[in-house]
Order: structure tokens, then C-alpha cells, then sequence
């Protein structure tokens, strides 16, 4: 059974934990056995912490001993390598911040090391969080446990990856404009992105701070709703965290959806959407329908096709002043051996950051400039006031919108490298959701050809526990998510 | 040949930074006190910028500004949020600073100035809230080349700037305008404002035109002035140079210009044409300062008594004179001092004006000579309020003469011990016994016969001499009335 064990659910290994049945040193050597088996063909981890992990086990068995476990004591997870760890290095995937070890923990981890979460390892990502396959990382591209030779998606591709290969029960990602659900659906995992505010982005590296969140990778909703309860809340380090209460987000797993109100908005089914995914995607509404849910297939958000120019403006904009920070003078890359200071600057610059770094830097100087500023970045946020207007009214008829997480299946790596606008539709019919604001979660919905297809719920704002709902109710009565990788 | 000398008006604004008086930094719970304490200790990741950290609003640094327009007339705005202003320089932890843009908290206001003896009102355009970068020191090295240090206690130090209207038109004004606004910062206590430590900075706005136009010619950014002197000295040098230019036919530059105290003069620091593309764009990281009626009042009835209306009050309950008044509110500590001596009470027999121009007398002459000759403040001396009026007390009962109470004072200032033990340890209090006073008078006749021969040729002015030997040979202790009548009576004898 040992060499199983690292495929646990965490509702399933917490079970065996409480009862003693297994301990959380076995069970963080089963994740730490499967990642030396793993790894080199599938890239998820930056770093791997095996001795913290075993030492985190000890005290998570110590805790279980006297009888004081929770839901995540002893449970192995993996960590974006963007969320700050202290005394363990925090990349962004990216040569700037290569050496970079943080001196404080992010709220996240903070919260999930005091529930007795056992950290096993940093993940890969797209440099600075910034692409769509993790291509652009600055070490190596992850690679999708279901095909090797296509992406895992990005930009939390490690994150995903490393849940669906096994190498530890449940991670967490960051979601920009689909970071988590796009690469979730890739990958044949649950993915979620909460609401705007609903998690502490306190030590999250920020690339475009009023998109960003913090969310779970699990293996099935419950297992999400577990992980939501630990890290959801409001943290006074971080001015825009809600101070919405928060609910157990596990009472109503109860698999009954009935009269529930489901709107499919058309924009979402996208010209160039593949077949297959249409069809898994269609086939798993009227699953939800035969469970009782009330399906408008005729919902209509017109302001949709603008997401992806509102977001390739604001989220540049934002991201050409938080990286500036990396200069060489105080942490991370340096060049030193320059004449003067402004050439150490510059050149520190120059190699320390990526191609999509400074593409997206330079995209968001250009908005932001003197004379450019009301027709791009104002222009922007008053088409992103409007979105969000439409969610809102979308969400007085409907308790939740169902659409696609992806037009397409996993691509081949290297397929859209060279194509940055190709490589920004893929996050078509997820950027809208951070540019309102609102939860959306990526559940597994089928397969083609072997290649996973997510299915995104979207909810209303702080109604995560009604995207957990309708999440669990599908996943009683499909397998999709128990499915395996054949690895 | 004939030439027309064209008449220029000079048209200056001020821009204003200052330090808050904030326990903690603007954005994180370091301590603000970045000067007293070694570099680089009173850092945690957020004012250091590291990656990840966000920043948390000081609500106190919010209250100050709101504090300070209230005390320059300025409304204080329902609505305000914070911008990111973008440019590189290692001294700018994070690459952009969080300043506030095209919502301050404070607008349009005013500044009421006397200067040449004229009122002025000078306008405030706003008062905004922003934090402080990290100092550099510049330093060479045993292989003579240059380096810097950093030292991050500064940064995000809550910092308050104080825009000003282009209202005024010499550098008299520009002086008066900012030693007003300095008073009144210190009054209300939201900042030390201390211009040589660097709490309070000022930087000018400068130009020129033809008496009679509004259209203003090149404007000119000067910095780098560290005392209220240099704001004169350089605002003289640059009207000058520039109503100079303008008559040797030379076309004025837009630009910044630094005074160079040693040298007297201003020099070219940067073209504005390659001016700074700041970028500005609301701070995603805070949300928008929603500021109710109120938290307004609530501030409002905190703002203590400004400058103006207690000077003003000074002259109608006290009865001083207006040069009183503006002397003993000049500063808060003065004014509060004078106040507590008030309130200490007054014997029955004299009114609340007497007692309150005695007080004034004594701390505008006495106490003002020694604390400024000891370079202290006002609330640093060893003399307590109620010792002061202690002396006064003894002083209008007649237990020592106003001569002797000068000394008194002095002992009392430099030891803090009250005065009625030093008069009794110096054994200074006054002689008005009839036989002492006699035997005193018959000595002084005896001693100075020429005087006396003075007085009896008709020469008045010996007696004075003869009664000043008298107040000598007590040692200031003899009533000088008694003594003035009996010498006059010692010269009438023969």
C-alpha cells in the first residue's frame, strides 16, 4: 500500500493519519520516493525540500500522537515557487532572484505550516508568473505528467503538474489571469482562484497586485474546500484582504444541487475551440442538469471579448512598477564589476530578467506613459468597471456560470513559444474572471486522446463554497478526477 | 542712445516637505525614528522592498495631514487614494514611491503672511501624504574612489507635502510665508520640522514677468536650501540673475537649480526638457482613503490652538500689547509657558492684566536673554512656571527689590532652586529698617564729599549718584525709595 500512498486525497490520508493507520513520515517519503522517480520526466520542483519535509513529518506525527490533528497535519504540499519561505529559497523561476532567500514567510505558508503542512518542495513556473506553459521559466519547462512532450500549462505549471504526477497530495499556485485553472484543467486537477481579496497575498511575489491570488491544487473539490479553510481570511498585512467571515467551506458538500441556477455565457465557447473540448464540456452541463440544476444556455457577457486587452494593459502596467525593484542593489542578481552604478543597474536588468519579463515590462512602461496613460491604462480600468457590471447582473439570475477553463487541450511544447498572442488567447476564457474579481474553479471534466479537459465554474464574489458545491455534486457521480497519469 | 529699463515682478511658489510626527513608518510598524539609532536597524522586509510584502496605511499619518490642512484652511477631501510614482534610484526601496497623485487629502487652502508690513493671504493648492526614500552617503574611499551607503532607517518615514499657490512676490514673502507654515507645523505637532536635521525641506518655484502681464516666463525649480536664510539669499540671487538675463538679452531655461550656500549662488542642476515621465498610476496594493464628516471632527477637535488666534486671544483676555502677544506665540512652548504661569494665580490685590504683563516682561526680557545665550528651549529651563511667579510675588510684596530679583533669576536659572531659599541663603532681601538705612545714608555723605558739594552747587544729577553708592554699598538690598529720600534729606540737613 506504501507506494500508493502519495495519490491520497487529503480527506483519505487524513483518515488514515487520525487512525494511525499510516504515519505522516511514510506518507511524505512515499511523495519524496515518487518525486526521484518522477522528476525527470515530468520538471515540477525547483527546489526540493526533503530534509524540512521529513523534519515537518516528525513534528506532524508528534501532533497526531496526542490526538490534535487537523485536516493538513502531516499532509505534503507543494509551494509556487513565488510564495515567500523563510530560510528557503523563492526563485519566481527567474536568474534576479535565483539566490534569493526570503527572510519571512508569505501568509500562506505561515498558515499552512501552523495546520502541520509538510512542505516537500518549490514548484516551477513561468518567470515572474508571467505565461501560459511554463516555457518561460528561466531553468527548465515542466513538462504535463499526461503527455511529456506537451505543457502543463502556467503559469503555476509545477504546481499542477507535480499534484497530478503524484508527488505530493495538494499544492498551491498563484492566478494572475488563469494561472491556476488553466494549467488545473491541463493537468487533471481541481484548481481554484477565489475571490479578489479572499486570501492573504502577503508574501505572494507580486506580478500584477489587483489580479493576483493565491489558490489550491487538489485532487477533488473536498480536498480544496480543506485547503480554502486554512488559508482563506483576512490578514491585516494586506490592506486589500476582505474581512469577510469565513464559512466552512465543507458543511454543504452534501451532492444535492438541485433548482440550482447555471448560466453558460456563449462568448466563452470561442472560434478555434477544439471539438472535443466543446463536446466535454457540453456533456458535463447536462451532467449538472441531470442533477438537478436549472441550465440558462443562452447567457450572453458581450464585454468578454475586451478581457484580453483590458488585462494585457493593466496587468503590464502594474507589473512595470513591482519589478522594479530588482536593481541589483539590495538582494537577488547584481553586476557589480560595472564603472558606475547606473551601468550595474542596467545590466542587472538586462541578464537578470527574461524575454516575457521585459516584453510585459516594457508593454506596461508604454501604457502607463505621459500622453498614452487616459487611452490605455484609464481607458482599461473604466472597460474593467464594466465587466465586472456584467458579471454583477449576470449573477442576480444565475448562482454560478459554467464555461470551458481552456478552448484547446494541453499544446506541444514549443508549439506557441514564438507566438506570444497565440500563447495570450489560451487564457481567454480565464483572464475575465481576475479582471472582475469573482472565484472560478477548474474541475477535470474528460479527456481527449488522453489529454485533459478542465471545466471552469465561476461563482459570485465570496460564494467559493457554492463553486465547491456544485464541484462535489459532479465529482459523485464522474471519475474524471480520479483518473491517473500513466506514469 | 536711449535705453527702457522694463520693470519685472518676481512670482515664486513653495513646495513643502515635512517629516510626520508618527511613532511608526508609513507603511510598516518600524519605528519612524530613523535618525537616532544606528543605520540600517529600523528596517523589516516591507520598507526594505523585498519581494513579496504590501503596505499597510499608518491611519495616525493620515490624521496629521488631515490635521495640518485643517490648520491651513484646506478642505479635506471625502475621497482620496494613493498613487505610485515611478522612477529609478537606489535610494527608492521598491523602484516607485507610494505618493498621492490626483487625490490628496488636502486642497486648496490658505496661509495668511505679513511681510514689509503689508497682509498677504497666499494660497495653499494642496497638502498630500507620501513616504520617504533612504539616504545615501557619499564617500571616498583610502583609494580616493567614491562610494556610497545606504542607510534604509529613513525609508517610509510618513512625509507631508505643502504645495503653494504661486502667490508670492519677493523673497521677503517666501520667507515670512514659510516661517509661518514652519510655526504652525510645530504648533499643531504633527512634525518636528527641523530644517537642518531635514525634516522640513523646502524647494522654490521661481520666475519673472513684466509688471502688468500674467504670462510667466521660464520657470525655475531651485533646491537644496537649508535654513530660512538660504530660502531669501537664494530667491534674491535668482531674481536677480534672471531679471539680469533678460536684460542682457538672453532667453531664460526651464530647469532646476541647486543654491550653493559657500558660493551664494545657484547653479544648473537639470534641463526640465528632459523632465521625468513619472508614469503615476493608483496603488493597487491600498485600497482608496474613504474619509467620513466624522473622523474629520474628530480630528478637528484635536487640532490645537493655532498661532494666530492665540495671539489674538492673548490680547483680549490679558490686555497684552500686540507686541506681547506676537512674541509670547511665536512658539507653542512659549505660549503654553506664559499660560501656566497665568493660571498659577495672582495675589488679591492685583488685576489678571497686571499679573499677565509682569509674566510677560519677565519671560520676553529676562527669560528669553538667558535661553537663547544657553541655546535651549523654552521648555528646557531649570525655572518651572510656578517659581517664576514665586519671584514675582516676591518682588510686588516688597521682600526684594527688582534689582535683587535679577540676580535671584540668574541663580535660579542656572541651579532650579526656588527663589525663596536662594533670597534667604544670599541674604538678599530688602532693608527697609529706618537705623540701618540711616547709618548706611551718614556713611555714604561721609565718603563722597564731592558729590555733595555737587549737589549743593546746584548739580541734581549727584544725588542719583549718591543714592546708586547707597544701593551698591547693599548689595542692591536697600529699599530704593527709603534710600532716594534719605539722602535727600542727609543733603537738605546743613
Amino acid at each position: 500500500m506504501s507506494d500508493n500512498l502519495n495519490w491520497l486525497t487529503i480527506h483519505a490520508a487524513h483518515e488514515l493519519l487520525a487512525r494511525k493507520k499510516i504515519s505522516s513520515v511514510e506518507l511524505t517519503q512515499a511523495c519524496l520516493d515518487n518525486i526521484e522517480k518522477v522528476e525527470p520526466k515530468v520538471k515540477a520542483l525547483v527546489t526540493e525540500t526533503a530534509d524540512f519535509a521529513l523534519a515537518q513529518a516528525k513534528k506532524a506525527d508528534a501532533t497526531i500522537a496526542q490526538g490534535k490533528a487537523t485536516p493538513l497535519t502531516g499532509i505534503p504540499a507543494l509551494m509556487k515557487d513565488v510564495l515567500c519561505t523563510q530560510g528557503i529559497r523563492t526563485t519566481a523561476s527567474s536568474k534576479m532572484l535565483e539566490k534569493f532567500v526570503p527572510p519571512y514567510n508569505a501568509a500562506v505558508i505561515e498558515k499552512l505550516i501552523a495546520a502541520g503542512m509538510v512542505l516537500v518542495g518549490k514548484t516551477n513556473l513561468d518567470e515572474f508568473a508571467m505565461g501560459s506553459s511554463t516555457e518561460n521559466s528561466a531553468f527548465f519547462t515542466t513538462h504535463n505528467p499526461y503527455a511529456f512532450e506537451r505543457v502543463p500549462g502556467g503559469s503555476s505549471g509545477g504546481s499542477a503538474a507535480g499534484v497530478a504526477a503524484g508527488e505530493a497530495i495538494f499544492s498551491l499556485g498563484s492566478d494572475t489571469g488563469g494561472s491556476i485553472r488553466q494549467p488545473a484543467g491541463f493537468c487533471n486537477v481541481v484548481g481554484l482562484k477565489p475571490t479578489y481579496g479572499r486570501v492573504s497575498r502577503y508574501g505572494l511575489i507580486a506580478f500584477a497586485s489587483s489580479l493576483d491570488q493565491i489558490g489550491p491544487f487538489t485532487r477533488d473539490a473536498l480536498d480544496c474546500a480543506l485547503v480554502m479553510n486554512v488559508i482563506s481570511g483576512q490578514d491585516k498585512r494586506d490592506a486589500t484582504s476582505a474581512p469577510e467571515p469565513v464559512p466552512d467551506y465543507t458543511k454543504n458538500l452534501n451532492g444535492n444541487i438541485k433548482g440550482m441556477k447555471i448560466g453558460i455565457p456563449k462568448e466563452y465557447f470561442v472560434a478555434g475551440m477544439q471539438p472535443e473540448v466543446d463536446t466535454a464540456v457540453k456533456t458535463a452541463i447536462k451532467k449538472l442538469e441531470e442533477l438537478g440544476a436549472i441550465v440558462d444556455w443562452n447567457v450572453s457577457l458581450p464585454s468578454t471579448r475586451l478581457a484580453l486587452a483590458v488585462y494585457y494593459i493593466i496587468a503590464p502596467s502594474e507589473a512595470s512598477a513591482n519589478l522594479a525593484r530588482y536593481d541589483g542593489s539590495k538582494y537577488g542578481a547584481a553586476f557589480l564589476n560595472t564603472d558606475s552604478m547606473w551601468e550595474g543597474m542596467e545590466k542587472t536588468k538586462q541578464f537578470g530578467f527574461g524575454p516575457e519579463v521585459k516584453r510585459r515590462i516594457m508593454l506596461g512602461t508604454y501604457a502607463l506613459s505621459s500622453g498614452y496613460y487616459d487611452a490605455y491604462y484609464l481607458k482599461a480600468q473604466k472597460v474593467r468597471t464594466l465587466i465586472r457590471r456584467e458579471f454583477d447582473a449576470a449573477f442576480t439570475k444565475y448562482d454560478a456560470l459554467v464555461t470551458p477553463t481552456s478552448p484547446t487541450v494541453p499544446f506541444k511544447i514549443g508549439e506557441k513559444a514564438n507566438d506570444p498572442l497565440s500563447m495570450y488567447l489560451s487564457d481567454v476564457c480565464t483572464l475575465p474572471i481576475n479582471i472582475a474579481g469573482v472565484p472560478g474553479i477548474s474541475i477535470p471534466a474528460g479527456f481527449a486522446k488522453g489529454l485533459p479537459i478542465g471545466l471552469q465554474i465561476i461563482g459570485k464574489p465570496f460564494a467559493e463554497e457554492t463553486l465547491f458545491r456544485i464541484s462535489h455534486a459532479y465529482q459523485q457521480v464522474t471519475d474524471w478526477h480520479t483518473r491517473r497519469p500513466m506514469i | 542712445m536711449t535705453t527702457t529699463t522694463i520693470a519685472y515682478e518676481t512670482v515664486i511658489g513653495l513646495e513643502v516637505h515635512a517629516q510626520l510626527s508618527t511613532r511608526s513608518k508609513m507603511f510598516c510598524g518600524c519605528s519612524a525614528d530613523y535618525a537616532s539609532t544606528a543605520p540600517n536597524t529600523h528596517v523589516c522586509p516591507v520598507c526594505l522592498g523585498m519581494p513579496g510584502v504590501l503596505p499597510v496605511i499608518n491611519n495616525r499619518a493620515v490624521e496629521l495631514v488631515m490635521m495640518t490642512s485643517l490648520a491651513l484652511n484646506c478642505a479635506v477631501s471625502s475621497y482620496s487614494k494613493f498613487d505610485r510614482k515611478n522612477y529609478c534610484y537606489p535610494d527608492l526601496m521598491k523602484g516607485y514611491q507610494i505618493s498621492q497623485f490626483d487625490a490628496p487629502i488636502g486642497l486648496k487652502g490658505w496661509l495668511d503672511i505679513e511681510a514689509d508690513g503689508e497682509k498677504k493671504r497666499a494660497g495653499i493648492t494642496r497638502v498630500h501624504l507620501e513616504e520617504d526614500v533612504a539616504k545615501l552617503i557619499h564617500r571616498v574611499g583610502f583609494d580616493g574612489k567614491a562610494y556610497s551607503l545606504m542607510d534604509v532607517n529613513r525609508s517610509g518615514v510618513p512625509l507631508m507635502e505643502i504645495v503653494g499657490e504661486p502667490d508670492l512676490r519677493s523673497p521677503e514673502e517666501a520667507r515670512q510665508y514659510l516661517m509661518k507654515l514652519h510655526t504652525i507645523l510645530q504648533y499643531i505637532g504633527v512634525s518636528t520640522a527641523n530644517m537642518e536635521e531635514g525634516s522640513f525641506r523646502c524647494d522654490a518655484n521661481i520666475s519673472i514677468r513684466p509688471v502688468g502681464t500674467t504670462q510667466l516666463l521660464a520657470k525655475v525649480e531651485v533646491k537644496n536650501m537649508n535654513s530660512f536664510r538660504a530660502v531669501f539669499r537664494a530667491l534674491e540671487y535668482e531674481a536677480k540673475r534672471q531679471g539680469d538675463a533678460l536684460a542682457n538679452g538672453e532667453r531664460l531655461a526651464q530647469e532646476t537649480r541647486g543654491w550653493v550656500e559657500a558660493e551664494g549662488k545657484t547653479v544648473s542642476q537639470r534641463s526640465k526638457e528632459f523632465a521625468h515621465d513619472y508614469r503615476y498610476f493608483p496603488e493597487p496594493d491600498l485600497p482608496p482613503l474613504n474619509i467620513s464628516r466624522e473622523w474629520v471632527e474628530k480630528v478637528r477637535a484635536e487640532l490645537a490652538e493655532l498661532p494666530d488666534a492665540r495671539r489674538d486671544r492673548f490680547m483680549n483676555e490679558y490686555s497684552l500689547p500686540l507686541y506681547d502677544a506676537n512674541l509670547l506665540t511665536a512658539t507653542k512652548t512659549m505660549a503654553e509657558y506664559f499660560e501656566a504661569c497665568v493660571k498659577t494665580g495672582q495675589p488679591a490685590n492685583l488685576s489678571l492684566t497686571v499679573r499677565a504683563k509682569q509674566i510677560s516682561n519677565w519671560l520676553l526680557g529676562e527669560f528669553s536673554r538667558l535661553t537663547n545665550a544657553n541655546l535651549i528651549e523654552v521648555n528646557q529651563a531649570k525655572i518651572t512656571p510656578v517659581m517664576l511667579c514665586e519671584l514675582i510675588d516676591l518682588t510686588q510684596k516688597g521682600t526684594i527689590t527688582g534689582a535683587a530679583a535679577k540676580q535671584v533669576f540668574e541663580t535660579m536659572f542656572s541651579t532650579g532652586k526656588p527663589a525663596g531659599s536662594i533670597v534667604a541663603e544670599a541674604g538678599l532681601s530688602q532693608i527697609s529698617s529706618a537705623s540701618e538705612l540711616e547709618n548706611m545714608a551718614a556713611k555714604i555723605i561721609a565718603e563722597n564729599p564731592q558729590a555733595v558739594a555737587d549737589y549743593r552747587a546746584g548739580k541734581e544729577t549727584a544725588a542719583k549718584f549718591l543714592v546708586g553708592q547707597m544701593m551698591r554699598l547693599s548689595k542692591g538690598r536697600a529699599n530704593p525709595q527709603i534710600a532716594t529720600e534719605l539722602i535727600k534729606k542727609k543733603l537738605e540737613e546743613k
